[in-house]
């Protein structure tokens, strides 16, 4: 093995890979913005007593959960507009994200919702709340409190998941490297610097949501 | 004599097939404190939690300041009032429980501030100024910005109490407030109670099992056996001459201290 790394293609390319990791990050940002809030309504569905609202939740986590994303991804860009619904690249990208998110997001919520005592919220019925009040004043942040531990893991592997965009040419991190190690040659370091960036930030998110718990924690 | 202020008939209450009330009657005036005392699992804070709607009933009424608690009856059937209604009604009751039930993530002073800005809709100072005002009241000025988490049992069951009192409603329900605490805690507890009875003439219902104080503080006490109101009267002539079997044998079995 005579090979020596050369990195200087891929510094000279730099400025390309940022910009496809800037959108990586924008395409997860917004997903799991609107993830979160599906997750938050479907997992309120997930605890109702009502199984009208239940089953349908349920339905969208479980068939959600058992289809591998990169299923998801192609189908929304090449089957959707087959059938009249037609959007561009990233939006539909983001939109899956974010419907896969949901599912996600739903089950860690629902998890936070069942620890928190049944007895707080009698307490906010008994002062004359109702129970929307509840929710957003009490049940909600405490949740987000409960889950903020298990939620990084979730949120870097949805991060993760926008590499899933370079399959419908997205013009993210992955497929940047893809493009450079194309256009250079030096496959083992375009992908060597592709991995650091993804590893890079997501150390970075992961050290966001500890600075998150420990602002948030309640003192006590 | 003052005004009725709850009016109990046959309230009916089962759990499944569990009857748990089997049609109780029982009125109160204004400014009655009126301690609920009997064996566990008798239905006292059943019978509680129906006037406040925690729990639903399948028969009887409740009213509450005239006004018919829950349901909306017409002839022979009923209907659940709507959730803005049962929330407004919830509001003219006050309820303390047996755990407390804080919202962990909120400081003292915000517990007692959520109801007065959420439900009654004021302004922040004002909601501030009463929430001080009754933190003072239940002996905890100074301590508004501590979460429950840093409060011992006792300072947290008073900041309950102040919660639940701010919002001015016309009768307290007290479930068992001190049975959570350590001994030397209940005092300082019972103590705010007794205060709030006497100095603001509060409406009290209160379920307990401290006999001593039931004794000293409530002008009636109501003896529940079996999910009915087996006998009741002034604690100072029921507790020396039970009338019935049962309530001479519950306080025989209850400390009387
Ligand atoms: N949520 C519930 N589901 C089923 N049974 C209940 C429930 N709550 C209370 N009960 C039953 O109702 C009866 C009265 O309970 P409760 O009102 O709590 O009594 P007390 O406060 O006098 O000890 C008990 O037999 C209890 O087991
Ligand atoms: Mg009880």
């Amino acid at each position: 093995m005579g090979y020596t790394l050369n990195f200087a293609a891929v510094w000279r390319s730099f400025d390309q890979l940022l910009e496809g990791l800037m959108l990586s990050l924008g395409l997860a940002v917004v997903a799991i913005l609107i993830g979160a809030l599906i997750g938050l309504l479907v997992a309120f569905a997930l605890i109702a007593r009502s199984g009208w609202a239940r089953r349908p939740a349920a339905a969208y986590v479980t068939v959600i959960r058992n289809l591998p994303i990169l299923v998801l991804v192609l189908f929304a860009y090449f089957a959707l507009p087959q059938m009249g619904v037609r959007l561009g690249k990233i939006e539909s990208f983001v939109a899956v994200l974010a419907i896969y998110s949901g599912a996600y997001l739903a089950e860690v919520f629902r998890a936070g919702l069942l620890s928190i005592p049944r007895g707080l919220t009698e307490a906010g019925l008994a002062i004359g709340l109702t129970p929307m009040q509840i929710r957003t004043s009490i049940i909600a942040p405490l949740m987000f409190r409960n889950v903020l531990p298990s939620l990084s893991s979730t949120i870097i592997s949805l991060f993760k998941d926008t590499s899933l965009a370079a399959a419908i040419a997205v013009p993210e991190l992955t497929f940047e490297a893809r493009k450079i190690n194309v256009e250079s040659f030096r496959v083992i370091e375009t992908w060597i610097v592709a991995s650091g960036l993804y590893v890079a930030t997501c150390s970075l998110i992961a050290a966001l949501m500890r600075f998150a718990e420990r602002r948030l924690a309640v003192p006590r | 004599m003052s005004k009725i202020l709850l009016e109990i008939q046959g309230l009916r209450k089962q759990y499944g097939t569990l009857e748990v009330l089997k049609g109780v009657d029982c009125t109160m005036r204004e400014g009655e404190v009126i301690s609920i005392i009997g064996s566990s699992g008798s239905g006292k804070t059943t019978m509680l939690r129906c006037i406040n709607m925690l729990e639903e009933f399948q028969g009887g009424h409740i009213r509450l300041a005239g006004e018919e608690i829950g349901y909306d009856h017409a002839g022979a059937t009923r209907k659940r009032k709507s959730e803005k209604d049962i929330a407004r009604q919830r509001a003219m009751t006050g309820m303390a429980f047996q755990q407390f039930n804080l919202f962990p993530h909120m400081t003292a002073l915000q517990n007692v501030m959520l109801g007065l800005l959420k439900v009654k809709k004021m302004p922040r100072d004002e909601a501030h100024a009463i929430a001080e005002k009754w933190l003072d009241r239940v002996g905890l000025a100074g301590r508004g910005g501590h979460y429950p988490g840093q409060l011992s049992g006792g300072q947290q069951q008073r900041v309950a109490i102040a919660r639940a009192i701010a919002m001015a409603p016309q009768l307290m329900l007290f479930d068992e407030v001190t049975s959570a605490l350590d001994p030397e805690l209940v005092g300082e507890v019972l103590q705010v109670i007794k205060g709030l009875a006497a100095a603001d003439g509060m409406s009290m219902l209160l379920v307990t099992h401290e006999m001593r104080f039931a004794y000293d503080v409530s002008t009636r006490v109501i003896f529940m056996n079996q999910g009915v109101i087996c006998e009741e009267g002034d604690p100072k002539e029921m507790f020396v001459n039970p009338k019935t079997e049962r309530l001479a044998e519950f306080l025989k079995t209850s400390s009387f201290t």
